[in-house]
């Protein structure tokens, strides 16, 4: 598949397919946290009950945690004595662990801070007074969500749909630990650079590597201006 | 005021730590290959009472290590799981010359944490298992080991697509350990003193023979440490370890 071609050479399907590999696994793993993670959101900004706090800790948790203790305690939950076993065992396969939906499970989780976080605060910052107008106006409350809070908060889950996509790309720990380095299953692109270092093919690792400097640069950069977008809307 | 204060409680307690030392001891960073762990850190035990130096053991994949060294990793001495690595690290300027030897000749093993999951060669036919694990095989010798025996036995072709790749053979026996794959190619040395489980040892035939050597770095090259800690690799002591391990020494 000769897509690309760098320096008149064409990418070849060894590097090809880690870069497809990681834009589909970070485009579902945002895809799911936008619906994992707004509900969440939406709990912890409206909230009054006392577990407010408790429960936005456990949120924050992957921002502190060592991925390889997350990756430790995902091994052990996809295995076979874990709960991945017990559902593999309905499904016919005994382990999640080296297959693309337990990444997609690992990336969920280690990303869930980056999109709860961004859709909590644009919600809070929103405030209750558009939802209150709206419901002197027999607005029901799913209309009030869907016509008010969503578009009100739309900068925040822009920002946390760029930084769910950009982190799960720069995952590396989590993967390394129940991935299991599978062409075309498990071995992403930052998996992929690690293994081309340590075979000293650096061609190949430079070319990901610049890839991945030019995008998350692009991405930090549209972070900054969705920030200053939304606070000028907030003013 | 304060400073010199934390200052003073630091060296109060460090300083017992330093002068526990002997005067003459010094002290040598080991880059040892993954499955050498076992044995090395029985060899470290007695390689420190018998001499009173100490080795300082850093466990990974040949591989890994040796691109680590060419960037000038801080090792005095390389335990490597293959003896192309040493040999270029003395051809690139990273090791000295005259110094590689050949500590062990390791072998490839068939295991499974189930105590019936291994019987043999119609193990690796039958194919009733989900996922095999091995070391990588393009950075851990073992691992290049495994893919030659499964060609060997004309089983790659149907096996491929259950590999699983780890990071070193470590990992790999990690993976079996943890029951997230039910067989693995593995070092008799990571296993030969475990209780459970089950175990082929894959003849020699099927595959190039693992020979383990081991090379003096230019960083290590005035290391007193470093030079006893390869003179004692080749002791009746350190063999006898290193037999017990399942590994040929000593020949």
């Amino acid at each position: 598949m000769a897509l690309f071609s760098i320096g008149g050479r064409a990418l070849s399907d060894e590097l090809w397919s880690p870069i497809w590999l990681t834009i589909q696994l970070a485009g579902i793993t945002t895809f799911t946290l936008l619906i994992v993670g707004i509900p969440i959101a939406w709990w912890l900004a409206w909230t009054t009950s006392r577990w407010r706090e408790v429960v936005g800790a456990i949120v924050a948790l992957p921002l502190v945690l060592p991925p390889t203790v997350l990756g430790f305690y995902i091994l052990v939950a996809l295995g076979p004595q874990g709960l991945g076993g017990w559902f593999g065992h309905l499904a016919g396969v005994r382990s999640f662990a080296f297959t693309f939906e337990g990444l997609i499970l690992g990336s969920v989780i280690s990303s869930l801070p980056f999109m709860v976080q961004p859709v909590r605060n644009s919600f809070e910052a929103m405030g209750r007074r558009p939802l209150e107008v709206a419901a002197t106006l027999r607005a029901s409350p799913w209309d009030r969500f869907v016509t008010i809070a969503l578009p009100l908060a739309l900068p925040g889950l822009l920002t946390g749909a760029v930084l769910t996509f950009a982190h799960t790309i720069g995952e590396f720990g989590v993967i390394l630990m129940i991935g299991g380095n599978i062409p075309g299953e498990t071995r992403v692109l930052s998996i992929a650079v690690y293994d081309f270092v340590e075979t000293l093919r650096w061609r190949e690792a430079h070319i990901l590597s610049v890839g991945m400097l030019v995008f998350s640069f692009v991405v930090i950069l549209l972070v900054s201006l969705l920030a200053r977008k939304s606070k000028g809307r907030a003013l | 005021m304060h400073h010199l204060k934390i200052v003073a409680v630091i060296l109060a307690m460090v300083a017992p730590a330093m002068a526990a030392r002997p005067a003459n001891a010094a002290q040598a960073n080991v880059a040892v290959a993954a499955n050498f762990t076992d044995a090395a850190n029985e060899i470290q035990a007695v390689f420190a009472r018998s001499t009173g130096h100490e080795a300082v053991l850093s466990f990974g994949a040949t591989g890994q290590f040796y691109t680590q060294i060419s960037q000038g990793a801080p090792f005095d001495v390389f335990l490597a799981a293959d003896d192309e690595r040493p040999a270029l690290a003395v051809s690139e300027g990273y090791g000295v010359d005259g110094t590689v030897f050949t500590y062990a000749i390791g072998q490839l093993v068939l295991y499974s944490a189930d105590a019936s999951g291994v019987v043999g060669t119609e193990t690796l036919r039958a194919g009733a298992f989900q996922k095999l694990a091995i070391a990588n095989p393009s950075t851990a010798p073992y691992g290049r080991a495994a893919v030659e025996a499964m060609k060997a036995l004309g089983a790659f072709d149907s096996l491929e697509t259950k590999i699983v790749h780890g990071q070193s053979i470590a990992q790999a026996f990690q993976f079996v350990e943890t029951g997230n794959a039910e067989l693995g190619f593995v070092a008799l040395g990571q296993v030969s003193q475990m209780g459970s489980g089950s175990r082929w040892i894959v003849p020699q035939e099927y595959y190039g023979p693992i020979k383990q050597d081991a090379v003096l770095l230019k960083g290590g090259e005035d290391n007193e440490a470093a030079i006893a800690f390869l003179e004692f690799l080749k002791s009746e002591e350190a063999t006898a370890i290193i037999r017990k391990f399942g590994y040929e020494a000593g020949l």
